[in-house]
């Protein structure tokens, strides 16, 4: 069976895409769909859902929440999948190397990922953001910064077990170079893992630039989930929409990626299932 | 053999430690500014002769070996910087506020070990039953679901709606109660943060229990058990669980970091007067060396906490490698 076939077998893998699809689809045509940006206020404070003209209500000054939703999810899948590659090329070029290599440089290499392990990462993250001021770079360098390791375990993993192979011995007869024989010959056998781990990678990665810009460490002048959250405290006991909506768009998109990504390793380790 | 494992594990949260001073370090270089720019611009006047001086106060015209040499040593004497806004040790601020966060802590751990364990064991008793898809659905919507928001979320329902539970604090404000009835009180604000930080980890522990406990129940040595004769509620309880918990030790270590992180981020939900909160303060005031103070704080625990689970965790299973 194709890896597709086996991918769309499962009903959350194809829930997954679908939901993810539709996100990616409101977010390129938030610009389309809303005449007004996120920022703009447009009506008297704290509407409910469904008053005239707003369909998710307004908050805490008066913009239109939908709009904000729409443009949020720009922020959430732009942080996401940019600190993802990120970390994935830094992890994918620190992990082959220590794995092809081994030795000192693998032994350092291991050694700097259990340091990541070990230390609380989200208080790093944090002292990284504010010291390179809030804004949607810091948030990129800052989390592809703490979640890299994670991608490095696994490809030096791979590259370990597959270095000593007859491929690999082959290759290397016919005279390749070290740099040839990592991206050409082992990479390629390599990337199933790598794509499991990045596809869980987004939706952390989502999470967390939500909690940054819930505290205050998201980019001033974008409206993200976040952000609509930790800006709607104060209004939570009398407008429940201005939290709970941003939260449940959250929780979609990571459960819709989460999905994907385990749709991945069962349609990529057919083996490994159950 | 075990005493050289454990020395080697000392010398490495050592170096961890070293590693994350070494880290503070880089960080407070690589910042927009130093110490004496922000606190020109926070006194509003900043001319050349006053700047000198504070730079010269502070070691900032040293050479970089010589400053790494006096930041260092003064970390190891516990001397974390003063706090710009507070004019305080950070050090001082931090200890005043850690005992909030090491008891919420502390709690959500307690309780996300024994409600995941509980959970694990009743998902694996019948695997692919109700209860065990049960246990796999709810860790799938924990793993999606922000901390924050799911705080929110809870004072919402049992605060805002039910009225059943104080949503903020970590006592009631004015009351001024004494011995049992401040525990009590205490107990009750205690409920909602610190529920929304186990709920994670219990459903993370819960899936870990199960897994561990069906791989436990292939072994031979649960055959030969089940041979003697033993019910299948000794079996499980005396032989499968005790075996299976052994790599949660392990796992707790792992993920006290995601704890820490979770944690400052519950503490501002329900404004629990620990680190976390303290975090967000120093955020918003720009207060730097405050913010890498409790980065410092919260990663030697971790690291402490993580030598104490390993110990446990070679102390509970002799077979364990004695290698690193």
């Amino acid at each position: 069976m194709s890896f597709a076939r086996r991918f769309f077998a499962s009903p959350p893998a194809i829930f997954g895409f679908a939901v993810f699809l539709a996100i990616v689809a409101i977010a390129l045509a938030a610009p389309l769909l809303f005449a007004r940006g996120p920022l703009s206020i447009v009506d008297m404070p704290l509407l409910p859902p469904g008053s005239p003209g707003l369909l998710a209500g307004s908050d805490v000054i008066g913009r239109d929440m939908a709009v904000g939703l729409a443009y949020g999810a720009r922020i959430s899948l732009l942080v996401g999948i940019a600190s993802t590659c990120c970390a994935v090329g830094i992890g994918v070029l620190l992990g082959a190397i220590a794995g092809y290599y081994g030795g000192w440089l693998d032994d350092l290499l291991m050694r700097v990922t259990e340091f990541f392990q070990i230390i609380p990462s989200f208080v790093l993250l944090m002292v990284l953001v504010a010291f390179l001021q809030p804004s949607l770079g810091s948030a990129v360098i800052g989390i592809a910064l703490i979640t890299w390791p994670q991608v490095a375990r696994v490809v030096r993993g791979q590259f370990l077990s597959l270095r000593s192979r007859e491929f690999v011995e082959a290759a290397r007869i016919i005279g390749m170079g070290d740099a040839r024989i990592i991206f050409t010959q082992i990479l390629p056998n390599a990337l199933p893992p790598i794509v499991v781990v990045s596809s869980m990678m987004v939706g952390n990665a989502i999470l967390t630039e939500s909690a940054l810009s819930f505290l205050g460490l998201g980019d001033p002048n974008l409206m993200s989930w976040g952000s609509m959250i930790g800006g709607s405290r104060v209004a939570m006991w009398v407008a429940w929409w201005t939290t709970v909506l941003p939260g449940l768009c959250i929780v979609i998109t990571v459960l819709a990626l989460n999905f994907i990504g385990d749709g991945l390793n069962d349609a990529l380790n057919p083996r490994r299932r159950g | 053999m075990k005493f050289s494992y454990i020395a080697g594990r000392l010398v490495k949260t050592v170096l961890i430690t070293v590693a994350v001073v070494l880290l503070s370090f880089f960080l407070i270089r690589a910042a927009p500014g130093d110490a004496a720019t922000v606190m020109a611009g926070q006194t509003g006047f900043a001319d050349e002769a006053y700047m000198k001086g504070l730079r010269a106060e502070y070691g900032l015209d040293q050479p970089l070996p010589v400053q790494l040499w006096r930041y260092v040593s003064r970390v190891a004497q516990g001397d974390l910087g003063t706090s710009y806004v507070r004019r305080q040790p950070v050090a001082d601020i931090i200890l005043e506020r850690l005992p909030n966060t090491l008891l919420l802590d502390a709690f959500a751990l307690l309780v996300a070990a024994a409600g995941g364990i509980w959970l694990g064991s009743v998902a694996a008793r019948r695997p692919g039953s109700a209860g065990d898809s049960a246990v796999t659905v709810l860790a799938m919507l924990f793993y999606a679901v922000p901390q924050f928001w799911l705080g929110m979320m809870m004072v919402l329902v049992f605060a805002v709606w039910f009225h059943l539970l104080p949503p903020f604090g970590i006592e009631t404000m004015g009351a001024d109660y004494t011995g049992l009835a401040r525990l009590g009180d205490v107990a009750q604000h205690i409920i909602l943060p610190g529920m929304t930080l186990a709920l994670f980890f219990l459903a993370s522990y819960a899936r870990l229990t199960r897994t561990a406990m069906i791989d436990v129940a292939d072994q031979d040595f649960v055959k030969t058990a089940r041979a003697k004769g033993l019910t299948e509620r000794q079996v499980a309880r005396r032989h499968i669980l005790r075996n299976a918990l052994i790599p949660l030790v392990t796992y707790a270590g792992l993920q006290a970091s995601l704890l820490v992180g979770g944690s400052v981020l519950v503490e501002n939900v329900f404004s629990w007067p620990g680190i976390g909160t303290l975090a967000f303060q120093a955020v918003q005031s720009r207060d730097n060396p405050l913010l890498l103070g409790i980065f410092i704080v919260t990663a030697i625990l971790v690291s402490l906490f993580n030598l104490i689970t390993d110990i446990a965790y070679s102390i509970a299973d002799p077979r364990v490698e004695l290698g690193r």
